[in-house]
């Protein structure tokens, strides 16, 4: 069997266990079964050939003949590119399906594993996908199945409500990747070949339009701001399994699909890196900004994945910056940056996600202020979210650290080359880069301290039970991940010059090249890193020889005060408080205080709540607009079928004598 | 030059605590007081480590995890610490962020440490330490980023290396500015007088001090030297911009530098003695003010 024949029984399996699984819906215990156990098979088959492509290096592609639309038939492949994406894909497939089905229960729906199912193996179709026709639809398919997975609770408003926002912006998007595919194959056939050849002759402005087309399309699923409004509100509502699938990688096929498509439209214009570096400086500090002002924990996960998004695009900014200008080492060390964050984002705020959804089946809630000290009740859980925290602050010697590290060199490489863009776009790269991981890691200070640490603030807390094993196993594979990646940076690294070289247009020398300037830095870092836990094993031991079972147990010390109750404790609305104070410009937290009153007061409430900006600002006035410009044609609309075929034939006709003419 | 490297971190790892000792000694003298002996800190340290300690039953391991991460981490930094123009032990490109991100890490530690204790007073320090390295990590690397342009070095000890007397004569006043932005980062990061005040345990207005109110013994001994390695680490950082002297011999450069250290604690003891701490809705305006010289010194050098 060769690889891309394994890759194409993955996906078969995986539809095939899918749709049995909503077949045996009637046994919901047959259908979890079927569901997981096809979903776990088809990621295995799927990653074995990524591997090995990652490994070997080679580019595969496969054609199945079939009669139009699809004009040639379809076509599949597998090359660097699509294997980097396909790796994290397959690896967070499997363990999101295992913990799922522990996490679902009883709660699971009939349909629930053939949406997942579909899911896992649309987004492998969309990196396969070697013809736009194959690719729109993939596409299509991710985004539906991913829609009935976020309104997988559809007994709540919120996950309505969430759904629906998803739908708009996801179809929205996909209008312009209509526009952008349907203007790229006028020229031609849809084949990715094909478009990449005809592509170098694009004219300048087409290509411009073509950019911005594939930015806000693409840019829509990744959540650059300020197309990322939907993504707060349905990674919260989703089932934490699919939050984290959702999260950690199918956001990334946006920056899968501007990678790709980036590649047809001929050398890059200066100006895209430098708007890619613009957006994700944007979107990485909003982005952890706003996460700073969440209260619930799921939400503020979603708003880190636009801050996350935001790093990536600031390696992708850099690396189509210094190919425009001929610096080839600043934009291969840009884009391993960005290709190796994707990896590692999606492994640990896929862990992120597997931890909240443990504190929510544990403790029944995500409000932030509402837990507390569960780190003595979910000991596994609270390790494992440790790991992810640390991580995906982008401290050493964790993953995080490795492909913050490749841009912040392809920044500081720009910074001393010879083109003054360059310098400036690294300045801003490496200052925004600095930012981001100071607020980051006073958000995951927030997030860790206030729910696993201290003292349960509510009863529920108190009573907050630790998630099986079925729920942990996976946390902890994600966590070694986490480890395993940053340790062996080194030898991660070269596996990623194949997939950095298609980007860089087939220039394996290039890559090669200026990934080898950060062979000796991550080495040394390995280095600093086992000193680093050299050190620690040996205060530890000092530690405990100086102290011995020595240690008094007693009530923390609150400055003499006798009883100190949980309620006194720092809140994480008041932890974030000073920042978010000092960003309320950006921020617009809405304020509701009522004060105390009278000589013998009563009650008083005070809340804080932080929409998006976006959203309130620019989308809502924007919809109700085009709601108000549009209620001109309600007379079109009857609600009745008849009408409606009757608008398709016409439609149709109208097409006809169109094409006749 | 091995031998200078390991001199370096030996150096740094003895007289870290001297620098406390200094600073005290100046206010001391400002104050009309003569003071703790020179040597204070390190007896201190002797006697906490003989201590028992007591921990809160609210506590988990992350709060006996926080004291011992946070020292190896400024351990490992004092190894990539150049001085004098001797390399750091470890020396890589772009070894600057590795930096950075270890006292990032053990900012993190030390965070999350305090708010194991579930009291209110250290979640207080703790809200207010991310507040502000948030901002005054910015100024730092950017800072770095102006040294790293005028040399076209990337690691801190080929960048240090290229700096002499004769970078002062051609481009003076952009040295100068990184010199005021790591000042302020010094002093932020190592909760000294504008920022925060050493000397109040029990005041509202304290942050580094306060995070650290739990801990007791051998515990409080590692972070009061993981402190003064700190101290030293971003202080030699300050010392290798603005004193820059190259005999030719390496033990005069060595020592001058440490002479640059020593001036250093001098002057954080006069500015502690002449200033008063800032009020904290002003702090992070010193900290952006920072980030805005460093840029400043960027833009003057891009001319």
């Amino acid at each position: 069997m060769n690889p891309m024949q394994l890759t194409l029984a993955g996906l078969v399996i995986l539809m095939l266990s899918g749709g049995a699984s909503a077949l045996a819906g009637r046994s919901a215990a047959w259908s979890a079964r079927l569901g997981v156990g096809g979903a776990v098979a088809g990621c295995i088959l799927g990653l074995i050939p990524a591997v090995g492509t990652l490994v070997g290096g080679l580019s595969l592609s496969v054609r199945i003949p079939w009669p139009p639309p699809a004009g040639r038939g379809f076509e599949l492949g597998l090359d660097p590119l699509s294997a980097v994406f396909l790796v994290p894909m397959t690896l967070l497939g499997a363990l999101c399906a295992v913990y799922g089905a522990a996490y679902l229960g009883k709660g699971a729906r009939r349909t629930s594993w053939f949406h997942y199912n579909t899911l896992v193996a649309s987004m492998m179709a969309v990196v396969l996908a070697r013809d736009a026709v194959v690719f729109l639809i993939a596409w299509e398919t991710m985004a539906l199945s991913s829609f009935f997975l976020v309104i997988h609770d559809h007994g709540k408003a919120q996950a309505r409500r969430a759904a629906w926002l998803y739908m708009v912006a996801t179809h929205l998007g996909t209008a312009f990747l209509l526009a952008m595919f349907a203007i790229l194959c006028a020229r031609g056939s849809a084949g990715f070949d094909a478009l990449a050849r005809a592509g170098a002759a694009l004219p300048a402005p087409l290509a411009t339009v073509l950019f911005v087309f594939a930015l806000v399309g693409f840019g829509t699923k990744a959540g650059f701001m300020p197309f990322h409004v939907w993504l707060p509100e349905a990674h919260p509502a989703a089932p934490s399994h699919v939050s984290a699938l959702m999260s950690g990688i199918m956001i990334k096929t946006g920056i899968y699909g501007l990678m790709r498509v980036l590649g047809f439209l001929g050398a890059p214009a200066p100006w895209w890196g430098g708007c890619l570096l613009a957006v994700g400086v944007t979107s990485g500090v909003l982005g952890v900004l706003f996460a700073l002002a969440q209260h619930d924990l799921k939400r503020l996960l979603a708003y880190h994945s636009v801050e996350n998004i935001g790093i990536i695009a600031i390696g992708l900014g850099l690396g189509y910056l210094g190919l425009a200008h001929g610096l080839p080492a600043v934009a291969a060390l840009g884009f391993a940056g960005a290709l190796l964050h994707v990896v590692n984002h999606a492994v640990f705020k896929g862990l992120l996600f597997l931890g909240a959804g443990a504190v929510l089946h544990g403790a029944g809630t995500g409000e932030l202020d509402r837990l507390g000290g569960l780190l003595k009740r979910m000991p596994g859980t609270g390790a494992a979210f440790l790991v992810g925290a640390v991580a995906i602050c982008g401290l050493p010697p964790l993953n995080g650290f490795v492909s913050e590290f490749l841009i912040y060199l392809s920044a500081f490489r720009g910074v001393v080359s010879p083109s003054a863009a360059v310098v400036v776009a690294g300045l801003s790269g490496l200052a925004g880069l600095a930012l981001i991981g100071g607020l980051a890691a006073a958000c995951f200070t927030k997030a860790f301290g206030v729910v696993f640490l201290g003292e349960p603030r509510t009863e529920q807390a108190a009573a907050a039970q630790e998630a099986g094993p079925a729920m942990r196993w996976p946390m902890a594979a994600l966590a070694c991940l986490c480890g395993a990646i940053g340790i062996f940076s080194p030898a991660v690294l070269p596996l990623l010059a194949p997939a950095v070289a298609v980007v860089m247009k087939g220039a394996p020398e290039a890559a090669t090249a200026g990934l080898a300037a950060a062979a000796t830095p991550l080495t040394w870092i390995v280095a600093a890193a086992a000193v680093l836990a050299l050190l620690v094993a040996a205060l530890s031991a000092l530690r405990f020889r100086l102290l011995g079972a020595r240690a008094r147990q007693a009530v923390t010390w609150d400055c003499g005060y006798a009883a100190p109750a949980p309620r006194m404790q720092y809140t994480a609305s008041s932890f974030a408080q000073p920042l978010t104070d000092l960003f309320a410009p950006l921020l617009r937290t809405r304020r509701e205080h009522v004060p105390p009153k009278g000589i013998f007061p009563a009650g008083t409430t005070f809340a804080t709540e932080t929409d998006d900006l976006f959203q309130r600002n620019l989308y809502a006035p924007l919809f109700r607009m085009t709601g108000a410009a549009l209620a001109w044609f309600r007379w079109a609309q009857q609600g009745r079928v008849q009408l409606y075929v009757l608008y398709i034939a016409l439609t149709l006709l109208a097409l006809l004598l169109f094409c006749v003419e | 030059m091995m031998f200078l490297s390991l001199t370096n971190v030996v150096l740094a790892l003895l007289a870290a605590p001297l620098l406390l000792g200094v600073i005290n000694r100046t206010k001391a003298f400002f104050a009309g007081r003569r003071g703790q002996p020179l040597l204070q800190a390190y007896y201190d340290l002797a006697k906490l480590l003989r201590k028992d300690a007591v921990y809160s039953r609210t506590t988990t391991w992350v709060f006996r995890a926080g004291p011992v991460v946070g020292l190896a981490c400024a351990l490992t930094a004092a190894a990539l610490a150049p001085l004098g123009g001797a390399r750091g032990l470890i020396s890589f490109p772009c070894d600057l962020i590795l930096l950075a991100y270890l006292f990032g890490v053990m900012r993190f530690f030390t965070v999350v440490a305090a708010l194991d204790t579930g009291s209110s007073f250290e979640g207080m320090g703790a809200s207010r330490e991310v507040q502000f390295s948030a901002l005054a990590e910015p100024a730092l690397l950017l800072g770095l980023a102006v040294v790293a342009r005028l040399t076209g070095e990337l690691s801190l000890s080929g960048m240090f290396a290229a700096l002499s007397p004769a970078a002062y004569a051609a481009s003076g006043p952009v040295l100068a500015l990184v010199g005021v932005s790591f000042l302020v980062v010094v002093l932020a990061e190592n909760s000294r007088i504008p920022v925060d005040d050493p000397n109040t345990h029990l005041e509202l207005t304290m942050i580094h001090e306060v995070m650290v109110l739990d801990h007791s013994g051998p515990d409080f001994a590692f972070i009061l030297y993981g402190a003064a390695l700190k101290l030293w680490v971003l202080g030699s950082l300050l010392v290798n911009v603005v004193l820059p002297v190259r005999t030719g011999s390496a033990a005069l450069d060595l020592a001058a530098a440490l002479a640059g250290m020593l001036c250093l604690a001098v002057l954080v003891g006069v500015i502690e003695s002449c200033m008063a701490r800032v009020r904290l809705l002003r702090v992070p305006q010193l900290l952006v003010g920072a980030v805005v010289v460093s840029g400043l010194a960027f833009v003057l050098l891009l001319r």
